[in-house]
């Protein structure tokens, strides 16, 4: 995203102003992270504790129950089950909108349709659209099939919650791409499908991976479609999170805190990665410079 | 369109259904079409089906079968004054939030924009809310709000020795969502805006330079052309995502205190799963529908004048 040839340079006087800001900025998730290594009476002191002794009693916590009355051996909690269904739910969501949306994207950017940019605006208006508008429909729709709580159904919806995303960005990667080539290898007789496989799919290799880890990051933290449509056995995390609210003794900050940590450790490192692919990423593929 | 008897003969006539379909004037409808057909299960079709769901009276809770009520829940939904007071305080939370965003975020950017070291780890650091889940949020900045315990608060009681409810006036409540909301998304502003100074040649500021140049006039001049189109682009996009506005508020405040923070995403909700009024709630989604449907165009738009100017 920064070219540094072309932006002015500053030392370490500036990395400390920065860092400064960055740090108050950075701050309320600093917050939290403290919280998850805090017991109970510290995460709700008055004033708050900015020293303390860690402990790690909290992502114990997360993974195993204790069980107050009698010495019983600690029971699991059902959180690596919310893990996995975090995990497993985004991953194959969008794989399979990676493989439906790539040839899509092949198709919207090298066979244009008669009016193919129509087709192109209402595929991004499903995406911008709030979820709460089809969510109604499709809460009746998967409880009269059965694909209410089943991972089935909420792999499917989604696949299709991300293929907009991932049609647009993958376009932008394709549109992108010297056709002169191509054209050179249909000279050389090449098939189409040798075109697609041999000479445009390598040269979007890295952009289909971005437009992958941006689709997890995107499905990871949804929650509405989550909260209406899974059930026990297939509950992400973020409902898994919104559950730990309703305790009879308040809310376990500390507990609720150790959860969001583990939570965020994956995304940050992968977009740490993918820094120079963000601009588009967050955009929908539709702003590249 | 050709005509079924056509249609026949090209299938005789080039031996099969297989090479019919795999037709070069096919190709593109073809490799379009698994991701259609999902979109259409998925989004048009249950937007159809509750586009008919909004002319009858239909409830999730009950069984009966519904009676057609006609157009009568759209005009409810237009008249409702509720709806109104709904769109209203969206419309002020959205605005002050972007607003913020737009601030904020060209700050950050500013501060970005330069070469230094550990730049890449500091910028992380600034990125990283708007990684965190909506849920996590929501519950946080409660709890920063909360009069007793709450950071803010206890901030508050160093100067005025009182404690300090910011959630409990409506005011407060939605200073309290703005907050939170630009705190999630300025980043988002921050990184177009970075994207639009990085593209301003570096030889217009030497220019400027030699003609002495004051800071406002070089902003004015050099840079504000530049990433004009983008901080077009995130107003809308911003503007487009705020709308949807949900599942902090609903954590947050649950749309109080009273119907302070209520915005039209939660109305919808509470419409829908509280209430149970399940076609009032359609009709209302439609309307929604219609205005992001101006806004994502307006997006669009501005997507393609950018592109020009940066070709």
């Amino acid at each position: 995203m920064t070219r540094s040839r072309e932006i002015g340079r500053a030392g370490w006087g500036w990395t400390a102003f920065a860092g400064i800001i960055a740090l108050i900025y950075f701050f309320p998730v600093m917050w939290i992270i403290m919280t998850a290594f805090k017991t109970r009476p510290d995460a709700l002191a008055v004033p708050p504790k900015f020293f303390f002794t860690p402990t790690l009693d909290n992502f114990v916590g997360v993974f195993f129950r204790a069980v107050i009355s009698g010495g019983g051996a600690a029971q699991a909690t059902e959180f690596p089950l919310y893990f996995f269904n975090s995990i497993f739910i985004a991953g194959v969501s969008c794989l399979l909108a990676l493989i439906i949306g790539t040839i899509a994207a092949y198709g919207f950017s090298r066979y244009p349709l008669k009016g193919n940019e129509t087709y192109m605006f209402i595929i991004l208006t499903t995406r911008m659209m709030p979820a709460i508008v089809v969510v109604i429909p499709i809460f009746l729709m998967f409880r009269e099939i059965g694909l209410s709580g089943t991972y089935a159904g909420i792999i499917f919806l989604y696949t299709a919650f991300n293929l907009p995303f991932t049609i647009w960005m993958v376009r932008s990667f394709f549109d992108e791409l010297n056709t002169e080539i191509e054209d050179a290898a249909r000279m050389d007789g090449a098939t189409e499908r040798q075109l697609f496989f041999g000479i445009c799919l390598p040269q979007v290799k890295a952009g289909l991976a971005a437009t992958f880890v941006f689709g997890l990051i995107l499905t990871w933290n949804e929650f509405l479609f989550a909260l209406l449509l899974t059930g026990v056995d297939t509950r992400t995390v973020p409902v898994a999170m919104a559950r730990t609210l309703g305790g009879e003794m308040g809310v376990d900050y500390g507990l609720l805190a150790a959860i969001v940590t583990l939570f965020l450790i994956p995304i940050f490192f992968v977009t740490f990665l993918l820094q120079n692919q963000l601009l588009r990423g967050v955009t929908f593929g539709t702003v590249r410079k | 369109m050709a005509s079924s008897a056509v249609v026949a003969h090209e299938i005789r006539s080039e031996g099969g259904f297989l090479p019919w379909l795999l037709a070069p004037q096919r190709r593109g409808p073809l490799l379009v079409a698994p991701a259609l057909i999902v979109l259409f299960l998925m989004n048009i079709f249950p937007l159809l089906w509750s586009f008919g769901l909004s002319f009858y009276n239909y409830s999730a809770k009950k069984r009966d079968v519904p009676d057609f009520v006609g157009l009568r829940f759209f005009e409810r939904v237009i008249t409702d004054p509720t709806v109104w007071e709904r769109f209203k305080t969206t419309a002020i939370i959205v605005s002050s939030s972007v607003l913020a965003q737009l601030v904020i975020g060209f700050l950050l950017a500013l501060l970005f924009s330069k070469q230094f070291p550990l730049r890449r780890i500091l910028l992380m650091l600034v990125l990283t809310p708007m990684m965190l889940s909506l849920v996590a949020v929501g519950v946080f900045f409660k709890l920063f709000y909360e009069p007793t315990f709450g950071l803010v608060s206890q901030a508050v009681a160093m100067f005025t020795g009182d404690r300090y409810a910011l959630l409990g006036s409506p005011t407060g409540a939605i200073i309290g969502v703005v907050i939170a909301d630009a705190w999630m998304w300025s980043p988002f502003v921050m990184l177009l805006v970075l994207a639009g100074l990085v593209s301003v040649p570096k030889y217009l500021y030497e220019a400027a330079e030699i003609d002495r140049a004051s800071t406002w006039r070089r902003f004015q001049t050099i840079t504000f052309p530049y990433i004009k189109s983008l901080l077009l682009l995130a107003v809308l996009f911003r503007t487009i995502e705020t709308f949807k506005l949900f599942d902090v508020v609903y954590i947050l405040t649950e749309g109080g205190p009273g119907t302070a923070t209520e915005t039209i995403g939660v109305y919808v909700y509470r419409l829908a799963f509280q209430y149970f009024r399940t076609s009032q709630s359609a009709a209302l989604a439609y309307i929604i529908l219609f205005v992001v449907i101006v806004l994502t165009s307006l997006y669009l738009y501005a997507v393609n004048r950018r592109a020009q100017e940066v070709d």
